[in-house]
């Protein structure tokens, strides 16, 4: 396979991936938006800063109002990570590797980007909102289903689910470094109004809300939870779950081409960190530094793999 | 603007349908028209959600486009095939027989058949191909002959690509279109498959491989990316060929061959399928800015490593000036007479000619020596008064610049439209694949149709459709 061609796998997972986190975020900020108006604010700022936007946000936007937020990351074509340009990039990168796919993933993938470059054509109405991030989401599946279902088990395969894992490692550590300090047990503010509203944002921006209290039986508490995101292997966002992915397909890719690679070595040593950890321990590291060191681990081994497998040079 | 003259009908004559359609026509009027267009519309959906796209040049509004398809296929009989295809067939040798005479011993030119400054004057003559013969001996794999028709028996050739044709493409994807709408049609009628292209494309790049090549040769498509109009048909050919399709930046020399960047290392191509033009192809001879190329890939050429195809400098044969000494090379090289005809063309360049077609520009059609999809013509009997005084002092300034062709009365075929089947004038591209075993025509082609009443032209990026084309079995 190019080296390109590679490339171009995992941009178009990495995009796709950012597209549907993007929604998912926005979804948790507009409840807090909708339940509780006086934290609305800052509660979008929270969006803005975990989509690692700050800069480019307030260069445009005066106030973190719902319109603006949401305008900026589904719609405004200026915006790199928006979903309307993630959406483009990811379908441009399709086009660039389209004799790598199956008709089946090519044509949701292109589907995925009509519809969204319609939907997304002009302001949306808060009335619409629920149901634009509820298209983002499917079609978003719709992506994923066509990779699952028709695709050979192959290095074609790794390097979308690479490009797949690297992003969503990236924004659940995002989200957890975001809200630390609610996740933090400080035992005067359990069970207070501000840190159950926390609590379901976080798990809300990665759709857990429901899945946790199935999964740990209703313990609201900050330990709980943040076990749950960093080291639950069962919750499909959760670090631990991400990291064994990534090793996972790496070492397919050893195994094919009958060598492990430098990035190899760095997803053990991640991997490693998050394997049969106790979320005690983590609290003792500090909650903050351990995830601020995930994150650069993480954006590490997305460079080690372009050198790796020569996606540009 | 519709004229008076009666056409050619390929599909009704005046006595109902023509032999080739007869099937067709049956079948046909037993349909509900209702549900046809269904099926039309179901069509563009398909291609609209597959991708077949192309890109048209300064629209930045509409950046991909469908070509639209129409749903009535055009229909060629297997003896009218049989003496297109012969036709083809000489005239493709001829092409091949005038490069490798040009760029060596020139004995046409010697001979005074077709005029030195022709060549010498030609931004197409790449005098880095002299002296050189390419692997195989081969320098067009790929050809497109754009054929019209305006009688029963009157085929025209209107043009020869010899550099690197397209809409091949859109050959195969109408015939599944087709295949998929109407699965009966192909059970009733028994029409040539066209679907062999690919292995067939693959094949005689294979065997056009230098021959130093040890083992498979290792075939890649070379294409300008993404943002060129017929990106889809690069990926799509690849991908059908189950070959690698690679941009410049892909490649590069590595120890006297091209190599090709993969996840593994570099790895060796022995044949390079480019769809980059020759100025883009090498920096380091050609279009020093040129991003699209492989700096040195033209060493590599000349040292036998790799072959390239089309060869570089295939386009001093198809070029409009050449075009119209075609009847010329072809009897030079072959012996033979040309089986299909040429249209007349005057040679602006020459005064008579000149004034010729300056006193008859309202009757003509006057094309660039060098133009391609349908820009910068002029159409004289749809050209307004104001357009004809204008493209006269253009023609004027350069007469060298353009040739001039009477306006044909080109064939029609119906369309379906919402008022029922309607002619449209058709052109037709068959596809010629050249080795060094031979020549390998596959029976069909690219049908392109005029949308609008009475126009001639069918460029895709001009408004033109396409058709299904089917060449009958026996």
């Amino acid at each position: 396979m190019l080296g390109k061609t590679a490339g171009g796998l995992y941009w178009m997972f990495r995009f796709l991936e950012r597209a549907e986190n993007t929604a998912r975020l926005i979804e948790a900020g507009f409840r807090i938006a909708l339940t509780r108006s006086n934290d609305a604010e800052s509660e979008w700022k929270s969006v803005i800063i975990t989509s690692a936007a700050q800069q480019a946000f307030e260069a445009r936007h005066d106030k973190y109002s719902s319109a603006n937020v949401v305008n900026f990351l589904l719609r405004d074509p200026e915006h790199p990570s928006s979903v309307l340009s993630v959406t483009k990039s990811a379908r441009d990168n399709a086009r660039l590797v389209r004799t790598a796919l199956t008709t089946e993933v090519w044509a949701a993938v292109n589907e995925t980007w009509m519809v969204l470059t319609e939907t997304l054509k002009r302001p949306i109405p808060e009335t619409e909102l629920p149901a634009v991030l509820a298209t983002i989401r499917q079609q978003s599946a719709l992506v994923r289903g066509a990779l699952v279902g028709t695709m050979l088990r192959n290095d074609i395969f790794d390097f979308c689910r690479l490009g797949t894992f690297v992003e969503r490692i990236d924004s659940t550590a995002r989200i957890i470094d975001v809200k630390y300090y609610a996740l933090l047990p400080a035992p005067s503010f359990v069970g207070s109004r501000m840190d159950n509203v926390q609590w379901e944002t976080i798990l809300r921006s990665v759709s857990a809300h429901r899945s946790f209290r199935w999964a740990v039986e209703d313990d609201f508490t900050a330990p709980a939870i943040a076990d749950f995101l960093i080291l639950d292997d069962r919750m499909p966002r959760s670090l631990s779950h991400c990291a064994a992915q990534l090793v996972n397909n790496l070492g397919h890719l050893a195994k094919d081409y009958g060598e492990a690679m430098p990035s190899h070595a760095l997803a053990d040593r991640m991997n490693a960190r998050l394997k049969d950890r106790d979320i005690g321990s983590i609290f003792d590291e500090g909650l903050h530094e351990f995830v601020g060191s995930i994150l650069r681990e993480n954006a590490a081994i997305g460079m080690q793999i372009e050198i790796d497998y020569r996606f540009n040079y | 603007m519709d004229n008076d003259q009666a056409h050619f009908d390929e599909m009704l004559g005046a006595t109902g349908a023509r032999p080739p359609y007869a099937g067709y026509d049956a079948w046909f009027n037993a349909q509900d028209r209702a549900r046809l267009a269904k099926k039309a519309a179901e069509a563009e959906a398909f291609f609209r959600r597959t991708g077949i796209t192309f890109n048209v040049y300064g629209q930045s509004d509409a950046e991909e486009r469908l070509i639209p398809f129409d749903l009535v296929p055009r229909i060629v009989s297997s003896s009218e095939w049989a003496r297109l295809s012969r036709g083809i067939e000489q005239r493709v040798r001829a092409i091949n027989a005038f490069l490798y005479d040009i760029y060596n011993r020139q004995e046409i030119l010697k001979a005074g058949i077709v005029p030195i400054d022709l060549i010498a004057k030609n931004a197409a003559f790449l005098p880095q191909m002299m002296d050189f013969n390419p692997p195989g001996g081969v320098y067009t794999h790929i050809v497109g002959t754009d054929i019209v028709r305006t009688g029963e028996n009157d085929f025209y050739v209107l043009e020869d690509n010899a550099r690197t044709p397209s809409g091949v493409s859109y050959m195969l994807e109408n015939r599944e279109t087709m295949l998929q709408m109407f699965p009966e049609l192909f059970s009733k009628i028994k029409v040539k498959p066209v679907s062999d292209y690919p292995k067939s494309l693959r094949r005689s790049l294979e065997a056009s491989a230098p021959s130093t090549c040890e083992g498979r040769p290792c075939v890649a498509v070379l294409t300008p990316g993404i943002h060129n109009s017929a990106y889809f048909e690069h990926s799509f050919l690849a991908d059908q060929m189950g070959v690698e399709l690679v941009e410049g930046h892909d490649l590069r020399v590595i120890d006297g061959h091209i190599a090709m960047r993969t996840t593994r290392g570099y790895r060796q191509i022995d044949v390079l399928y480019r769809r980059v033009d020759d100025d883009f192809l090498d920096p380091m001879t050609f279009n020093p800015s040129s991003m699209l190329g492989v700096p040195g890939i033209m060493d590599v050429y000349r040292a036998g490593n790799i072959t390239i195809a089309n060869a570089p400098g295939t386009g001093v044969a198809d070029d409009k000036a050449i075009y119209s000494y075609m009847p010329e090379i072809v009897e030079f090289y072959t012996g033979e007479r040309a089986i299909l005809k040429n249209v007349e063309t005057h040679r602006c360049s020459e005064p008579d000619a000149l004034k010729y077609v300056l006193e008859n520009l309202a009757d003509l059609v006057v094309k660039e020596v060098h133009g391609s999809g349908g820009y910068g013509m002029l159409v004289g009997p749809a050209a307004s008064k104001k357009e004809i005084m204008a493209f006269a002092a253009k023609l004027k300034s350069n007469p060298g610049n353009y040739i001039a062709q009477p306006t044909l009365s080109l064939s029609t075929v119906p369309i379906f439209t919402k008022k029922g089947l309607a002619p449209r004038h058709v052109d037709l591209r068959p596809f010629a694949l050249v080795s060094p075993g031979g020549v390998n025509i596959t029976p069909g082609g690219l049908t392109r149709v005029a949308l609008k009443a009475g126009s001639l032209v069918v460029n895709s990026s001009q408004g033109g459709g396409t058709k299904d084309t089917w060449i009958l079995e026996d």
